[in-house]
């Protein structure tokens, strides 16, 4: 049985935003499964009793003063954007949900 | 899908036949002096794209650093609201594609929040209604876009939109409640009133300038139906971006009627997100498709743990203010006001500024008066808040001292009200400039008030012959002769006197 | 060749000091050098001969003000191309930011350039440093000096083939799961992996945030510490950068002694399959130099490390699903198919499709399915508990050894193409280098030989606790000096195909 089927690769690239081919999905979909079968091995000593580590280092409470930086000029900001309009980014039409 | 042509059931009706469940999320955004991870200022209003920085507009490489201060104001935000502060928490990652989010990936909070399970109490209808909190976390707001092209200037049919991202990385705190039943036909009034407790408790501790006008407290509204004796609950729509408290009521009163129609007419409710129309009073399905929405939050690896030092969070609640409703309370007590009274200043929110203008040494009947009345009137005409209008308390409390002296009536009070407001000064230099003070002096009065009685003697016999109310004429000729500048009374006294009646 | 691209950078660092040659002849030879050798290993994107020559004036006018230079003033090196550069364009090997110039130096760059070091150019690297052979670079593969059909390692190939080509004493590179040691061990070259958090990560374009580390390459021990210690310390920039004083790494680099020592070997990395014969042959050597150098060997067992592999797999893709998210085709970087009718998320999909290379894209896909709801328990979750037991593991032999050491990699470089479309196979290469990056703690590859079937380099791995880097480098220099007591001179006298 297969960790990972094409259609779940194909669902993973749309939330990825990767639009793929249906060659890449076919070749991926093979890859995937082979190392999701290979990782999967984690779970073998995960058991309830560890705490997981989300960090390397057990550091806490770093903090920065609230005080204002000098930032980019907007000519900075905007220097590198493929497309600009008024002092802003100009982006394709957004679909869905209304900000 | 909802269609126009859906009915609605009235509320009274919708009331006997279900019992209402809601649940509020308010946003606030603090009020810092730079955004959440990054030392950009937060100022509203700025040109497009000059508050930004390689942190908030998520270049690659950047990295951010957790403000102090918006942590601190998340915690007493907290203690206010009776919760339990996390020995330790973290910081998550809420990954969703969309062109405001510089990262596509919003740093919050997910099953760590920093201040968890309180409530506060809220008053309606002279009810307390207590209002239990699930959690209070800190996240960052996204830019703004702006929606170019298109017929209605919307996001849906626009051709193409354009981003500002000085709004993007300013510190949001997210403040839910736990699911609010049993308030039943006062559920749209409690709604309200919990959103302006949050309100003036924000304001309160200072953390926030809390206008919803411009967005630094936004509010979205659960809500759904459980019939009457049922138990289990209705499917909940997701009310956004209530930005009044007139909106935050008219929402829920128009869902409410809304499921209750659908419900009805033998429909299901649709899990979704729904827009408030205020024009209409209505809402409109908000979301295109019925996609569940997977965020894969997991904590956020470039910032560490937060782990509140015990101390510190006692010195934090040590330090609280007055809660706003033990405030209010007090004050009406000390002032002898009314409910409705006090009430009609929250509403315009007035308390603070009549407090500061009794502590400027005004009477507090007086102070009222003038920020209820002349002041409201001015402020509305101009389209501004109370405590925009260019006057400070202390510039109020003069001129209830002027009148209070005798220096100033009413009527010229107003004038110098205008003047102050107009930009020409204090109150003082507005009497100085435009001649305002009243004319005080015995002779020059008694003279006016001779003239006045000679040139209407008809009137003037009246008075002598007992008809004393004819008197008001004459009085009303020396205001006339003085511009209105005469004391009122003492020019009544010295015409009785002269016409040798007595009143 | 001029004899200046022979020096060690400490001995660059000190001619310029004390004005014996100026930094402007030592950037000339290197450029110099690197212009011939370029077109054979291609280890660079971007070469700035004119802004290194002109920081290289720089140096050479500080020194003639009277100015006090640092050890490393004037020394060139090369910076891998994911760190921000305000004077260069900045890739990370990627089409998807290609002519991208950033508006802000990496902290890393900044400590370059304050140092007075003489930044020559840009290195290649596995795109956003996905990969161990540099060969995922968008752009071109970099080649192993020592055999030019075979990889350099990776992902900072390109900056371990320039210092092993003689192109430069000096180089930067970032380690995520052993993407400076390998491709060191590789290159016969010296490359460290400093304690996470004692380098600032702020302007290192992100992979893997909890596990990215920058550190340093050279030809020797001693500048490898002296480079660690020029771009390390305290960074308030970045919330995960420790604030505490930098180890005394050139101190211990220069001590040089292990006599008293405790050096475990780590049981599960000299057993198995998958090692090569040549690679275990010099490690025992290696583990025998240090007992006849005073050491005291042992024998550890970590059990938890079988389980690093397959949870590195997890937490460094998952990351870097939410890292490279922002490449979206809205701010900077590459847009594909905005053609006025297609919406921004057919945009943002059809320009990652187009800006992001295969392998970058399956880690993607791999994060984002462990990340998902239904699986997040058993894969992230999992990940993050093996996590906790690797520590635990290193704290146990930590509390009964001074370092730990393993061969760095199971094999000598491969041949380019070997392993491209087997990425199982290719994981492999980090199977020693993991679980330090999941820990956290410093490590460094130093070159222990040749292996016997290919003649190609072997590395030793020294392992420290957190903080513990100066231990790196006092074991490293000590067997550097003992080899080199036998070679009569360095492995790398002779740069081998070129
Ligand atoms: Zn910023």
């Amino acid at each position: 049985m297969s960790a990972i089927t094409r259609d779940e690769v194909a669902h993973l690239a749309r939330l990825s935003r990767l639009a793929l081919t249906d060659e890449e999905l076919d070749h991926f979909a093979g890859q995937l499964d082979q190392i999701i079968a290979a990782v999967a091995r984690v779970a073998e000593v995960a058991t309830d009793d560890i705490p997981p580590s989300s960090h390397a280092l057990p550091l806490t409470n770093v903090f920065r003063p609230d005080e204002v930086r000098p930032g980019l000029t907007p000519q900075q900001a905007l220097d590198q954007a493929p497309a600009v309009e008024d002092d802003r980014f100009r982006v394709p039409r957004i679909l869905g949900e209304e900000a | 899908m909802s269609t126009p042509t859906e009915t609605l059931m009235p509320f009274d009706e919708a009331m006997e036949r279900y019992e209402p469940v809601l649940g509020l999320e308010t946003h606030v955004e603090l009020g810092t002096a730079s955004k959440m991870f990054c030392g950009c200022p937060t100022t509203f209003g700025a040109p497009p794209n000059t508050q930004v920085c390689p942190v908030c507009l998520g270049l690659p490489g950047s990295l951010p650093v957790a403000n102090a201060k918006a942590i601190e104001s998340t915690i007493r935000i907290g203690l206010a609201l009776n919760c339990s502060i996390a020995e330790w928490c973290r910081f998550a990652r809420k990954n969703y594609f969309y062109p405001d989010m510089p990262k596509n990936f919003q740093i919050s909070q997910y099953d760590e929040p920093l201040c968890y399970d309180g409530y506060i109490d809220v008053e309606v209808d002279g009810e307390t209604v207590r209002i239990g909190i699930e959690r209070v976390h800190l996240e960052e707001d996204t830019g703004k876009s702006t929606h170019v092209g298109g017929a209605t200037g919307r996001i849906h049919g626009a051709d193409y939109s354009t981003v500002d991202y000085n709004r993007a990385g300013i510190p949001l705190v997210e403040i839910v409640t736990k699911p609010i039943t049993g308030t039943g036909r006062l559920a749209p009034q409690v709604a309200r009133a919990y959103v302006a407790e949050l309100r003036d408790l924000m304001r309160a501790l200072g953390v926030s300038d809390v206008r919803m006008e411009q967005g630094s407290l936004r509010c979205d509204v659960n809500v759904s139906l459980m019939p009457r004796g049922g138990t289990e609950w209705g499917t909940r729509t997701e009310t956004k971006n209530l930005n009044s408290l007139r909106s935050v009521e008219r929402a829920v009163r128009h869902e409410i009627e809304r499921q209750a129609g659908i419900l009805d007419a033998g429909g299901r409710i649709i899990q979704e997100t729904r827009h408030f129309h205020e024009d209409t009073g209505t809402t409109t399905s908000g979301r295109s498709k019925e996609e569940a929405q997977d965020y894969r939050y997991f904590p956020e690896p470039d910032l560490v743990p937060i782990a509140p030092d015990r101390e510190w969070v006692e010195k934090l609640r040590a330090e609280l203010p007055e809660p706003p409703s033990v405030r209010r309370r007090r004050l009406q007590a000390e002032w002898g006001v009314s409910d409705h009274d006090m009430a009609a200043m929250r509403n315009a929110d007035a308390i603070d500024l009549v407090e500061a203008t009794v502590k400027a040494g005004a009477p507090p009947a007086d102070a009222r008066k003038w920020w209820m009345g002349e002041l409201a009137r001015r402020a509305n005409e101009s389209g501004k808040a109370l405590a925009e209008l260019p006057i400070t308390p202390e510039q109020v409390a003069r001129v209830c001292e002027l009148v209070a002296s005798g220096q100033l009536n009413d009527k010229l009070a107003r004038q110098v009200l205008e003047g102050v407001l107009a930009g020409e000064g204090t109150p003082d230099e507005v009497v100085e400039r435009r001649g305002l003070r009243i004319v005080s002096d015995e002779g020059e009065l008694a003279a006016i008030v001779d003239q006045v009685i000679a040139e209407n003697a008809e009137v003037a016999e009246k008075v002598r012959n007992g008809k004393i109310a004819a008197a008001g004429a004459l009085v009303g000729g020396v205001m006339k002769a003085t511009k209105g500048k005469a004391d009122a009374a003492r020019a009544r006294q010295l015409i009785l006197e002269k016409l040798g009646v007595s009143g | 060749m001029s004899e200046l691209i022979r020096k060690t950078a400490a001995e660059l660092g000190r001619m310029v000091a004390s004005g014996e040659v100026s930094a402007v002849e030592v950037t000339q030879a290197h450029l110099d050098r690197i212009a011939e050798v370029e077109p054979k290993i291609d280890a660079f994107l971007h070469v700035a001969a004119e802004a290194a020559l002109e920081q290289a004036r720089a140096v050479d006018e500080r020194r003639a003000k009277g100015e006090r230079l640092g050890p490393l003033a004037g020394v060139p090196v090369a910076h891998k191309d994911i760190f921000t550069t305000v004077d260069m364009p900045t890739t990370a090997a990627s089409k998807i930011l290609e002519g991208w110039r950033p508006p802000y130096d990496a902290t890393v760059t900044r400590r370059l350039r304050e140092a007075g070091l003489v930044i020559v150019g840009k290195t290649n690297l596995d795109e956003f440093a996905m990969g161990s052979s540099t060969e995922n670079s968008a752009y071109k593969p970099t080649r192993n000096p020592w055999d030019l059909t075979r990889v350099p390692g990776g992902s900072s190939g390109g900056s371990a083939a320039a210092v092993a080509a003689y192109a430069v004493p000096l180089a930067t590179g970032t380690d995520t799961g052993g993407s400076i040691r390998q491709p060191a061990a590789v290159t016969g070259i010296v490359g460290t992996k400093p304690t996470y958090g004692g380098s600032s990560r702020y302007g290192l374009i992100a992979f893997a945030s909890s596990l990215d580390t920058p550190g340093p390459f050279a030809r020797n021990v001693l500048d490898a510490a002296l480079l660690h210690e020029a771009f390390s310390g305290h960074d308030p920039l970045d919330s995960t950068s420790i604030n505490a004083p930098v180890p005394p790494v050139v101190e211990a680099a220069r001590q040089a002694d292990v006599s008293g020592m405790r050096v475990g070997v780590i049981k599960e990395f000299v057993e198995g399959e998958g090692y090569q014969r040549g690679v275990l042959r010099r490690f025992t050597e290696a583990v025998e130099l240090l007992e006849s150098l005073g050491a005291k060997t042992i024998e550890i067992s970590c059990p938890s490390f079988a389980y690093a592999l397959p949870a590195y797999y997890l937490i460094a893709p998952s990351e870097c699903s939410s890292n490279l998210a922002r490449f979206d085709a809205m701010r900077y970087g590459l847009r594909v198919g905005d053609d006025g009718t297609r919406s921004a998320e057919e945009v943002m999909a059809l320009t990652r499709a187009a800006g992001f290379g295969p392998e970058v894209k399956r880690r993607i896909m791999l994060g984002t399915y462990a990340l998902s709801s239904g699986y997040y328990d058993a894969y992230y979750g999992s990940a993050q508990k093996v996590r906790t037991l690797i520590a635990r593991d290193f704290e146990a032999a930590f509390q009964q050894v001074d370092v730990l050491v393993s061969p760095t990699t199971p094999t000598t470089a491969f041949k380019l193409g070997e392993r491209v479309d087997d990425p199982m196979a290719m994981y492999l290469a980090d199977l020693c280098t993991i679980p330090s990056n999941l820990a956290g703690n410093a490590a460094i590859s130093v070159p222990c030989g040749l292996a016997e079937e290919d003649n190609l380099p072997v590395g030793l791995q020294i392992i420290a606790p957190v903080l513990g880097d100066d231990r790196c480098y006092r074991v490293g220099a000590a067997v550097e000096k003992a080899l080199e007591d036998r070679w009569g001179g360095p492995l790398l006298k002779e740069a081998p195909s070129l």
